[in-house]
């Protein structure tokens, strides 16, 4: 605690008192075994002193990551890449704790002059990116979630908007925030093409729901299935007539298919394998994105790589662990864009699948956007229905035409799937929202098997 | 053969809505009649069905879509003449006289239900919805999420579909939900709102079909499991059943 007190003496005395008192917070808050506490110590640092993120990130480098899916994957992806670049820690927050009290708890104890990676809920990305004055911000995708609790996406992408235009104007000194944006998503792309350093990338965006109409005038965007990748000038993956077009990309993902892992190719015709420990496509688009990020911060692509290669999990996520004598790769999707990705991934895979759907308030309590998921496409798999709301999801799979049992218990319904499935071997695949992916994956104790 | 349109799926697609027609149309086949699901985006005409279904939406989308249906005509005109039609949320507001547009500047709707929508003041109606459905409506209690700004206030010519036991509908004040009409159902209600409640479902389908078909009995064991657990967890929260001008959770 005492490591970095000193730089804090030349604060205001409000931010000092706002520090000191978040520093015995997150210490009882530990002591007591609630984990790292630093939301609690954060939250009332922030009710001591409202400038505080601005002051405890003057001294360092900052950046942002932002997007309805992924944006915790690509936080850590991008701490690893920039570990490979700094000799102290580099800070980040933790999971879960995505707004500024996280980010406040996460800096109070960090080391002076250590890089900061925030993932930052989409909501807040405005205030961040003002106090915060990234050096990058990376955008990754935008697309309905949580409803009942959250703006409507075409609300946030205006609010993107005017969130990175201000941004832009705020420095003459050319120390504009980098944006590394998702080309390959018409709201993302709406929300940063006001900015003044757009690094756009292919980051792919498998649902389009929310992109079909044009975020500019309304009308249509038209999608290009097959864009023309080899010729010289660029062939856009989607365009509206009113002129509102993808940006041509500086790097996008090609899949190896002789053998593991994808390549990321840039513009100028270089090309970087990498193999991740991670899973899917969208995984690889993901730590695309977190590569150009940590190009700005001067770490090369090929040092990022190997060092993004080595992450197996990100809270749990995509970990494989025994839980209630089940051998279970753990998957979280809460909302139809990842559900979209993930039903791919698993398709891949031939062993029983476990859903697990809540919605509770961090869930969001309106889970009827398990309609606009495709579940059709698990028709034919062995499929087990849990969570508080097992009964919505048994029923959207059954007009789906998917064969399912229902076990409200998540264990139990692990187990369920074992015994349902013929192959005793098959790892069991469970995907659940929010909460229950918590309750479940938390409760394991984190035996990898 | 059974037509379900699901209109402008690209403009009111915003909140599983699209699931009703999935429902109406499963529901149709697994008792032998003969259907399908038409997708019917906002750049095609307007295809001919025999149960449209409008979703919810946003502002800017659901302005677009009563612009393109009222210049078009068809749907009214379908309508007037032997389709059915289940409007939801933005779906159900755009079926009125009128509502409020992008800007706050009152919209002209279809005009199926003698129905006017303005914008609430204060906080959006969020939440769960049980509603106790219309003496005529051969149906049990609706069960629903809503998640709206507008209020609707029904004219003389148009009746409610319910009266509200928990949540919002139309109106804080009214205790009414939604809108019938001739063959026309209007509802705040998601969930998808026949997924829910497949008596409602039936209806629709009952209309549709006259005497073209007959709806047997099917399974819905798991349908019952979801409203008896929906329908409990007012209960759960142990605020009971008590009526609309109570329920400003
Ligand atoms: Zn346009």
């Amino acid at each position: 605690m005492t490591r970095a007190s000193g730089r804090f003496e030349s604060f205001p005395l409000r931010a000092r008192v706002a520090v000191r008192t978040a520093w015995v917070l997150n210490a009882v808050s530990r002591r007591l075994g609630r984990g790292e506490g630093t939301v609690v110590g954060g939250s009332v640092a922030l009710m001591i002193d409202g400038n505080l993120l601005r002051e405890l990130t003057a001294d360092r480098e900052v950046a942002l990551v932002s997007g309805t899916n992924g944006k915790t994957t690509t936080t850590k992806l991008l701490v690893a890449a920039l570990q490979r670049g700094s000799s102290v820690p580099v800070v980040t927050n933790s999971t879960g704790s995505n707004m500024p009290a996280g980010h406040l708890g996460a800096l109070i104890d960090a080391d002076s002059g250590a890089p900061a990676v925030l993932e930052v809920d989409e909501g807040y990305l405005k205030e961040v990116l003002d106090a915060s004055r990234a050096k990058v911000v990376v955008l990754l995708n935008l697309s309905r979630d949580q409803l009942d609790r959250t703006n409507e996406v075409r609300m946030m992408a205006e609010r993107w908007r005017q969130a990175l235009r201000s941004a832009a104007r705020r420095d003459g000194s050319g120390e504009t925030s980098v944006v590394v944006a998702n080309a390959d998503d018409p709201l993302v792309v709406y929300a940063a093409e006001g900015s003044a350093n757009v690094v756009w990338v292919a980051g792919g965006q498998r649902w389009r729901a929310d992109s079909t109409g044009c975020p500019k005038c309304g009308g249509r965007v038209v999608y290009n299935e097959t864009p023309e990748v080899t010729g010289d000038s660029f062939d856009p993956p989607w365009a509206c007539a009113c002129g509102f077009v993808s940006p041509e990309p500086e790097a996008w993902i090609v899949e190896d298919t002789t053998s593991r892992g994808a390549s990321v190719v840039f513009k100028g015709g270089q090309e970087l394998k990498m193999e991740l420990l991670l899973p899917g496509r969208f995984n690889y688009s993901n730590a695309m994105m977190a590569l150009l990020g940590a190009r700005v911060f001067g770490v090369s692509p090929s040092s990022a790589a190997s060092a993004m290669a080595e992450i197996g999990e990100v809270a749990g996520r995509y970990s494989t662990r025994v839980i209630g004598g089940v051998s279970t790769r753990c998957l979280l999707a809460k909302n139809p864009a990842g559900w979209t990705e993930l039903l791919e991934l698993v398709s891949g895979a031939g062993g029983p699948i476990v859903i697990g759907i809540n919605a509770k308030v961090a869930d969001g309590q309106d889970p009827s956007w398990l309609w606009d998921v495709e579940f059709e496409s698990l028709k034919g798999r062995t499929v087990v229905a849990t969570g508080e709301r097992c009964w919505d999801l048994a029923v959207r799979l059954r007009y789906a035409g998917v064969d399912h049992q229902v076990c409200p218990d998540p264990v139990e319904a692990l187990r369920a799937g074992r015994e349902l499935e013929l192959r005793r071997d098959a790892c069991v695949e469970f995907i659940g929202n929010y909460t229950v992916f918590h309750d479940v994956v938390a409760d394991s104790g984190g035996s990898n098997c | 053969m059974l037509r379900v349109v699901v209109v402008h799926p690209d403009l009111l697609g915003t909140y599983g809505d699209g699931g009703n027609a999935l429902v109406l149309v499963a529901r149709a086949r697994w008792r032998g009649v003969e259907a399908e699901l038409v997708q019917a985006p906002s750049h095609v005409k307007l295809p001919e069905g025999d149960i449209y279904c409008l979703g919810g939406g946003e502002d800017g989308p659901q302005e677009r879509s009563a612009r393109i249906l009222r210049e078009e005509g068809s749907l009214k005109a379908s309508l007037d003449d032997r389709g059915v039609l289940l409007a939801v949320c933005a779906g159900f507001q755009i079926a009125g006289n009128e509502f409020p547009g992008v800007g706050g500047e009152s919209v002209g709707g279809l005009g199926v239900f003698d129905a006017v929508t303005t914008r609430g003041v204060g906080k959006r109606a969020v939440g769960e919805v049980l509603v106790e459905p219309s003496d005529e409506l051969p149906i049990p209690l609706l069960t629903g999420f809503e998640n709206h700004r507008g209020v609707t206030q029904l004219g003389s010519n148009t009746r409610a579909l319910g009266t509200v036991v928990r949540g919002t509908g139309n109106s804080r004040e009214s205790c009414s939900e939604g809108a019938v009409s001739g063959r026309a159902i209007g509802t705040y209600l998601h969930g998808p709102v026949l997924a829910r409640n497949p008596a409602l479902a039936d209806l629709l389908l009952e209309w549709a079909l006259g005497d073209r078909g007959v709806l047997g009995p099917i399974d819905d064991s798991e349908v019952e499991k979801l409203r008896d657990e929906r329908i409990a967890s007012f209960r759960r929260r142990k605020t009971g059943l008590f009526g609309c001008r109570f329920s400003n959770a």
